[in-house]
């Protein structure tokens, strides 16, 4: 593995500079009309297209609003009907579910396969690629053969089993399965991307400690729980962050691999949201209110971040 | 762990992780009859290339294709363009409203698109944009990823460097185009390489606003081939496997840039 090629200093935490202008005051002049030009574009495409929509989805949740129709204000009525609406709270459990199966999942295997693949190896370049090549499958190929796969009647796993004599088993009619094949297939290309990201935070290991450690008698074992495992906290903090963002979000998998089903056993948070905004309803006022509860759950989680990371700096 | 266990516990974790390619690649040039007597298996008896020339015939699968190219080319070069000249003027530049233009920046990573869409669509048919790649492109150029990137790679460009170009007579657009971006290219290969996957595969956006099939990208046609192909495999699996390689490729030749990048994104 190469050195990373973007190369913040090695500190990781970069001081903010001085501005160039607070040193040399005559070279800023037209320094801020540059800067201006230059984060516009930014800023334009950002109001426009995220800032405008978010405003307007909290105005939506307060209206019947069927498609590009006119609103009609009805207060807080998308809101009781969320409150009493039971594929809703399904939809929010089964999120919850493959939230709580697909994350430590994806970042514990991510760390094993690191430590796994971290020291010499012959072929282990090949390893490695293998694994992070999901990467760089879109997810609706990753659905597509996640099919082909637990397909009940010409699928390849049942296939397998066939010959193994056993089954068939109901990937796709029974609930719970179905659910297990769509977080089976998010591991699939969640786990490349948890091990990339710890084998490069492993470069920076001190080898020396480790030596020392090791010459002071701590086994294998010891020194990952005591010396690898701390200083890989921040990496691990990303990586949860990050993968329980991605789970609230999930929607291609699922939409293409069991469409919600059987019944709502897979229903998502997104899914149902687009169902209720995009199906045969086209209720926009609707759609959009379960699409702010996504919305409220992220903001807690990033505020929970920005709050432990504070503490952990002051620490 | 001892050096020959771990080599073993390797090879049977990349058997599995190898497995559902190895699948999709066979399924691909296995022949339709087969999967619809026996099923699909990993060996199967006669080989055809039959999925992918049917595939070609009956759809415009070579558009899609273009389609997938235009879309993720132009969003690649506009979001390298935007979010490096963000990043550059929050790194090095003084202006008022910095601090406040990098927390909105960073607030975007707050407000998934997922929760906004209906809005969205709204918003972007009504700006005339719908029937055009624009209304795909526009609203994912700009990433707090792509900014944040460009942000730390510039901090650690030396001020000096800008000043003295700026003695030298260069103003401060020209300084950052003659000095600070040739030594940027590291930067913006992986901003360019994360902003053009990102797009080749996204879907649900596309499957939103790409209402008709002549502008499907790769993703939504795969969406729309699953219902025309009901179960047969071999067909979507042509589809797919035609889809990922480019990406794949260019995956496994870039990969230190790849990484370099996810790596760099993990890094607050």
């Amino acid at each position: 593995m190469s050195a990373p090629v973007v190369e913040a200093p090695a500190d990781r935490e970069v001081p903010e500079e001085r501005p160039a202008g607070d040193r040399a005051p005559a070279s800023s002049r037209g320094g801020s009309l540059t800067a201006y030009a230059m984060v516009a574009p930014n800023l334009l495409l950002i109001v426009v297209f995220l800032l405008v929509p978010l405003v307007w989805a909290l105005v939506m949740s307060f209206q019947a609003k069927r498609s590009f129709g006119p609103g009609r204000w009805t207060g807080l009525d998308n809101l009781t009907r969320l409150l009493g609406d039971d594929v809703f709270w399904r939809a929010l459990l089964n999120t919850g579910i493959f939230t709580v199966a697909t994350v430590p999942l994806s970042v514990g295997l991510g760390l094993a396969l690191a430590l796994l693949m971290d020291r010499a190896l012959p072929g282990r370049g090949v390893f490695r690629t293998i694994v992070y090549l999901p990467i760089a499958i879109s997810t609706l190929v990753t659905s597509l053969v996640g099919l082909l796969l637990f397909d009940e009647t010409v699928g390849i796993v049942n296939g397998l089993l066939r010959d193994a004599g056993i089954g068939p088993v109901s990937w796709q009619t029974d609930g719970r399965l179905a659910m297990v094949t769509v977080v089976l297939m998010t591991l699939w290309t969640r786990v490349g991307f948890g091990m990339l990201v710890y084998l490069a935070a492993l470069q920076d290991v001190d080898g020396e400690v480790m030596e020392a450690a090791a010459v002071d008698g701590a086994g294998p074992l010891a020194r990952v729980r005591h010396i690898v495992v701390p200083w890989l906290r921040p990496t691990t903090f990303f990586l949860v962050v990050i993968n329980l963002i991605w789970s609230f979000q999930v929607f291609d998998v699922v939409y293409v691999m069991t469409n919600g089903g059987p019944g709502y056993d897979t229903t998502m948070l997104v899914t149902y949201a687009y169902d209720e905004g995009f199906g045969a309803a086209r209720n926009f006022g609707y759609g959009a209110t379960v699409g702010l509860v996504l919305f409220v759950v992220t903001l807690a989680v990033t505020l929970v971040q920005v709050r432990i990371n504070r503490r952990t700096e002051e620490a | 762990m001892s050096r020959p266990l771990r080599f073993v516990v390797c090879v049977l974790v990349c058997a599995v992780f190898a497995f559902p390619l190895l699948a999709m690649v066979v399924v691909a040039f296995t022949p339709r009859e087969l999967i619809f007597d026996g099923g699909a298996g990993l060996w199967p008896d006669r080989w055809t290339t039959s999925n992918f020339t049917g595939l070609t015939e009956a759809f415009p699968v070579w558009r899609w294709f273009g389609n997938a190219l235009v879309v993720a080319t132009l969003t690649t070069v506009l979001a390298v363009a935007v979010n490096l000249a963000a990043g550059y003027a929050l790194a090095k530049l003084p202006f008022r409203g910095r601090g406040l233009v990098f927390v909105v920046v960073l607030s975007t990573l707050m407000v998934p698109t997922q929760a906004i869409m209906m809005p969205q669509f709204e918003l972007v048919a009504r700006m005339g944009l719908i029937g055009f790649f624009w209304a795909v492109i526009l609203p994912s150029a700009s990433t707090a990823l792509g900014v944040f990137l460009a942000r730390q790679f510039f901090l650690s460009v030396p001020i000096e460097l800008v000043e003295a170009a700026r003695i030298d007579g260069c103003n401060h657009w020209t300084a950052f185009v003659r000095i600070v971006l040739p030594l940027a290219k590291p930067l913006i290969a992986v901003m360019a390489l994360l902003a053009f996957m990102t797009q080749w595969n996204d879907f649900l956006w596309p499957l939103i606003t790409l209402r008709d099939p002549d502008l499907y990208t790769l993703p939504v046609a795969m969406s729309y081939l699953q219902g025309q192909f009901d179960a047969d495999y071999g067909g979507l699996m042509a589809m797919a496997l035609v889809s990922c390689v480019p990406l794949l490729v260019v995956f496994v030749v870039l990969q230190r840039y790849f990484v370099a990048g996810f790596a760099r994104s993990g890094i607050r």
